[in-house]
């Protein structure tokens, strides 16, 4: 990026969850379901004292992308690390749902989820984990009819049962600002120790989980600067090459014949894992 | 019990229900895959077990590890794709145990986030196929290795007991992450179903099917056995006369009102 196109760039990142589906949607077209003023709010968080927001951190917008019916659900990163309650995750999966019911009835509504998310919110630990096999049981189904297209651009990043929804997606873009892990940096820690993981070396853990290193592992589809033009451009470059032959998920004897070329017993640096994993996945 | 203790419970219930089959060979020792009959059905069944001598150090002790998820996947999707034309989809049977998804730099590096994603779409790809997906809870059943072994199910069975769990995060982790001691997290948990450990909390937020008491649930009796074959077929029966190949069946007991709300409002304002 020179400096002319860095004077004219829009940041994807530094929009909330509200505008960045305003953007991604064709203009004019934004319109967002239980909007704030419905207070559609976590009835857990209240009970042991923490402060609720009107959206539960999740926006449903629905609009058109390229002329083509959609919606976009978008995570709120500011509010409680984009954690997946009950409500914000029910947000998620219901219109999921009705974007599959849609294509059923040749309706043919397609997906954008905008990752920024801790994964679970451990104030409603249960029913965020179920509301998160909710989420995958939905991108799942409607994948078969249309591709689900994931964005992770921030620097919250995705983690915990949401990058298994990541993992799921037809197409995932990444910018070089966001990380995409299962376990959280002090969770690893935690459990592992601090020699198998310091969650306060940043330049290790985006080396290792950053969205840079995820594309080039194959990991992610589409590297993109945070440019609100650009990751638009993006999705509709997605849409337009429709369902992929096999989503990710879906290859697992290519990811075993990988897996195989790794020495469990050592750590592999982010060398090694791009070296091997650069290959593809192709059975 | 503690999340990280050694368990066999997956291992003697999967062993017990299909009257010591034995194992398909070309799974590594921690993925144990096994024919039986489920009453008058052919079933598959799968269990993710602890093994102390798994090459990758981090998954020993009942972790779904990055090999296990995407072994795992394999053993669903061999069934989904041999029984493609077939008249009738074999019924799987996920044995649940797992202690959690493996922690570790070489699991995180090489995406171990996209492994459980693999062993997850397996799983609704079958149900989604029409196979009877049926999750039956021994143990532990914990984030992100239940969320790849289990929770894709059609129907969620568990034997009651405390050592019987399902969580989002292990004790130490969640008090350090929402900056409580443990002590704090227990006291607290104690009136918030949703961030409870014990099985009948889950319970009440109608996410099981059935609860089940037996006897002896580390080493089942041949009565405990056959209270769990009876629900497991009671569960295939109640799958095959559903036409609905979806998971909607976990908010109609009425445990998740705002989940429900939520949905009854996006459909409302859909068009």
């Amino acid at each position: 990026m020179d400096a002319q196109e860095l004077l004219h760039r829009e940041s994807f990142i530094e929009l909330g969850a509200r505008s960045r589906a305003r953007q991604l949607l064709d203009a004019g077209s934004f319109r967002e379901l239980i909007d704030p003023f419905e207070r559609m709010v976590s009835p857990w968080l209240a009970r042991q004292g923490i402060v609720t927001q009107a959206d539960d951190g999740v926006v449903v917008a629905k609009g058109t992308i390229d002329g083509q019916p959609a919606v976009v659900l978008a995570i709120e990163g500011r509010f409680q690390g984009g954690s997946m309650g009950e409500v914000s995750a029910a947000k998620i999966a219901g219109a999921l749902e009705l974007a599959a019911e849609d294509n059923r009835n040749r309706v043919p509504t397609r997906a954008v989820i905008v990752f920024e998310t801790g994964g679970v919110r451990l104030q409603e630990a249960n029913l965020g984990l179920a509301a998160i096999a909710e989420i995958h049981a939905a991108i799942v189904d409607l994948r078969r009819y249309q591709p689900v297209i994931g964005i992770a651009a921030g620097t919250v990043g995705c983690y915990g049962g949401m990058s298994i929804a990541a993992g799921l997606c037809s197409y995932l873009i990444v910018t070089r600002e966001t990380r995409i892990g299962l376990n959280g940096p002090a969770v690893i820690e935690q459990e592992a120790g601090v020699a198998e993981f310091d969650s306060r070396d940043k330049p290790f853990i985006w080396g290792l989980t950053g969205g840079e290193q995820r594309h080039r592992t194959g990991l992610a589809d589409v590297f993109v600067e945070d440019d609100v033009t650009q990751i638009r451009s993006e999705v509709l470059n997605c849409f337009r090459k429709g369902r992929p032959a096999a989503c990710r998920s879906e290859r697992v004897s290519g990811f075993l014949h990988r897996l195989a070329a790794f020495n469990p017993g050592e750590q592999a640096t982010s060398e090694e894992v791009a070296g091997i994993y650069s290959k593809g996945f192709e059975a | 019990m503690n999340a990280n203790d050694i368990s066999a419970r997956g291992a003697n219930w999967l062993a017990a229900l299909t009257q010591g089959a034995s194992l398909l060979s070309g799974f590594p020792p921690s993925v144990r895959v096994a024919h039986a009959k489920l009453g008058q059905h052919a079933a598959r069944y799968i269990a993710v077990v602890p093994d102390p001598a798994n090459p990758y150090p981090r998954a020993r002790s009942g972790e779904v590890g990055l090999v296990e998820a995407w072994e795992v996947a394999r053993a669903v999707r061999e069934v989904v794709d041999a029984d493609q034309k077939g008249d009738e989809k074999r019924a799987i049977v996920a044995v649940i145990d797992v202690a959690s998804q493996a922690y570790g730099r070489l699991e995180e590096a090489c995406g171990i986030h996209q492994a459980l994603a693999g062993a997850a779409d397996a799983y609704a790809t079958a149900r989604l196929e029409g196979h009877p997906v049926i999750g039956l809870i021994v143990g532990r059943a914990m984030s992100g290795a239940f969320l790849a072994h289990g929770y894709q199910a059609n129907r969620l069975v568990a034997l009651s007991g405390p050592q019987v769990m399902v969580h989002a995060m292990g004790k130490e982790s969640a008090a350090r992450v929402t900056l409580r001691t443990v002590a704090e997290l227990e006291a607290l948990t104690a009136n918030v179903a949703p961030m409870a450990y014990d099985i009948d909390s889950y319970a009440s937020l109608g996410l099981l099917w059935k609860l089940l008491k037996v006897a002896r649930p580390d080493a089942p009796t041949r009565a405990d056995l056959q209270a769990v074959e009876q629900t497991l077929i009671a569960a295939y029966e109640d799958i095959r006369h559903q036409t609905s190949r979806s998971l909607a069946g976990r908010l109609s007991a009425g445990g998740r009102p705002a989940s429900v709300r939520v949905r009854e409002k996006l459909r409302e304002q859909w068009t």
